[in-house]
């Protein structure tokens, strides 16, 4: 075991996992971050805690996470590359692991223009694949970046994201087994709505015999509504929504189509538990996460299994 | 070439502020090529401070003069009497050419302020007539014979390393449509130049410290001093 965590134990006893998640809130409110996560308590294995997600300025992934932990439910620390340089970064997973803290997910980060400071400086001293790197190397050689040795290792599982709909399509099998090679031990990828493509995708990751290196979870968002779907369609760069999936919210009446959005999601998660090479859901029920129960069991995966004894 | 863009006429009216003699200063050098600070472009702010005054009742005295390069002392020394007569000089170079000027007008017997009259915005290159495109971050450590030519520090809005990131859509930057995404150049070129395989490893993380983030940098060539 890298890491002991219930996340990793679930993946290594070959469980179908749900990893859910959970954004903190605009301000300080420890109960915001209770409140959401009681709603996924015993129907997701791990919940990831955004980063200052879209640039947002959100409570901090590591404070959240220790939040959630305390609370009994496993965290999925997101850490972005875009406000921290690597000082900062190694500082913050050392403090996140002595909080409980046992999975992080590395990311580039959305760019500050979309958020609430556009007028931000960005850092990037890193990117996330040589984050991923890092804290592979912290991890296993016990060294920080600049060589020198650790005194209390953080035995981080380690994630990245896939985002199988972005461009160039045909380099992004090669940048997974990028980040692959760099120590990523799990995946999630990009919320799915193109079914054909991902598994496409997903074929040439099979192929490369990526998915016996790495856990490879699915990502899912609930459409709550016509107007969110056209939203994921329109203005979100690197998501696809086919054509077929919005007539289809279209054609329900107006106060039947979150449902129907549900009733997708459950269709989706029952396509990926069958396609070769998928070890679990991320399931993102964004500001939805009531619902996260609902759609859990009507895919048939609740209760969610008891964690294996430590190997 | 050093890109720069004139400030608008209300900013450089204000650092002027009420002082009477004032010297329009060009620069020959990059600024003139991409038509922000050369000598066409002094003789045009000119008229508009002189309409300005006008307006608002200014008396004001207005000189002109361009010089070879505003970041070389060599070609500043043959105006410091043109600076001398001056309450103020607008230099309409580069950020690098304004701080020369300013050191050797702040070292005259009665010192005169230098203000800026343009904006130093990128290092780049003309795309097309009129348009101009960030190309260089002067990052110290050129990493463009791994990437086919196409510098991911200065054209990818992350500056990744390893890209293209989640954002990357049909050729296009996450940050707006207008953007290309420079891993998708990056990923096309090397292609047309089957090279695909170097980018298909993991680019360890840079050392900065060739970098603005080593502090201001310089450069000596012993052999050049006298």
């Amino acid at each position: 075991m890298k890491s002991g965590s219930r996340l990793e134990r679930l993946l290594e006893a070959g469980e179908f996992v749900i990893t859910g998640e959970c954004g903190p809130p605009k301000g300080a409110d420890a109960d915001k971050v209770r409140k959401k996560a009681e709603f996924l308590d015993g129907f997701v294995d791990a919940v990831n805690i955004t980063d200052n997600q879209t640039a947002i300025v959100r409570m901090s992934s590591i404070g959240a996470s220790a939040i959630v932990a305390q609370q009994g439910l496993e965290p999925v620390m997101q850490m972005v590359c875009r406000d921290r340089n690597r000082i900062s970064m190694q500082s913050d997973i050392f403090g996140a692991y002595a909080l409980g803290i046992r999975n992080i997910l590395c990311l580039s980060g959305d760019h500050q223009i979309f958020g609430n400071h556009p007028g931000a400086k960005n850092v990037y001293d890193i990117d996330s694949i040589q984050l991923i790197d890092m804290v592979r190397r912290m991890r296993d050689d016990g060294k920080v970046q600049c060589g020198d040795d650790i005194d209390g290792l953080p035995n981080m599982f380690i994630g990245a994201a896939a985002n199988p709909f972005g461009d160039p399509f045909d380099f992004r099998v090669v940048r997974l087994a990028k980040k692959v090679a760099a120590g990523a031990d799990f995946i999630q990828t990009q919320c799915i709505y193109n079914m054909d493509k991902f598994k496409t995708w997903m074929s040439q990751v099979v192929d490369r015999g990526l998915d016996k290196k790495v856990h490879i979870l699915a990502g899912v968002t609930p459409l709550k509504s016509l107007g969110m779907a056209r939203y994921m369609a329109k203005n979100v760069s690197g998501i696809e929504v086919p054509e077929a999936l919005i007539k289809r919210v279209k054609g329900v009446p107006k106060d039947k189509r979150a449902q129907e959005g549900i009733k997708i999601c459950i269709e989706q998660i029952q396509q990926l538990r069958e396609t070769p090479g998928v070890h679990g859901i991320h399931l993102m029920a964004i500001e939805w996460e009531h619902r996260v129960a609902e759609i859990v069991k009507g895919a048939g995966l609740a209760p969610r299994p008891k964690v294996p004894a430590q190997t | 070439m050093i890109v720069g863009e004139r400030k608008p006429i209300e900013e450089i009216e204000t650092a002027i502020g009420g002082r009477k003699r004032v010297l329009l200063l060009g620069c020959r050098g990059c600024v003139t090529v991409c038509n922000s600070g050369g000598e066409k472009e002094v003789a045009v702010l000119a008229t508009e401070l002189r309409i300005a005054g006008q307006v608002n009742k200014k008396v004001r005295e207005i000189y002109e003069a361009s010089i070879e390069r505003q970041c070389d002392f060599e070609y500043i020394e043959p105006i410091r009497d043109q600076i001398r007569r001056a309450e103020v000089v607008v230099s309409l170079a580069c950020g690098a050419g304004v701080q020369h000027v300013a050191e050797v007008a702040a070292e005259l017997d009665s010192p005169v302020q230098v203000v800026p009259g343009l904006n130093t915005t990128f290092l780049g290159a003309a795309t097309e007539e009129g348009i101009w495109a960030e190309r260089c971050q002067g990052c110290g450590n050129c990493v463009l014979e791994i990437t086919g030519g196409i510098c991911p520090i200065a054209r990818c809005s992350k500056s990744l390393m390893n890209g293209p990131c989640g954002g990357s859509s049909e050729g296009k930057c996450e940050i707006n449509p207008e953007v290309d995404c420079a891993w998708q150049l990056i990923y096309d070129r090397l292609a047309r130049l089957a090279k695909l395989e170097n980018i298909e490893r993991v680019i360890p993380a840079r050392d900065w410290s060739t970098s603005r983030d080593g502090g201001p940098r310089k450069r000596v060539r012993e052999d050049l001093r006298r």
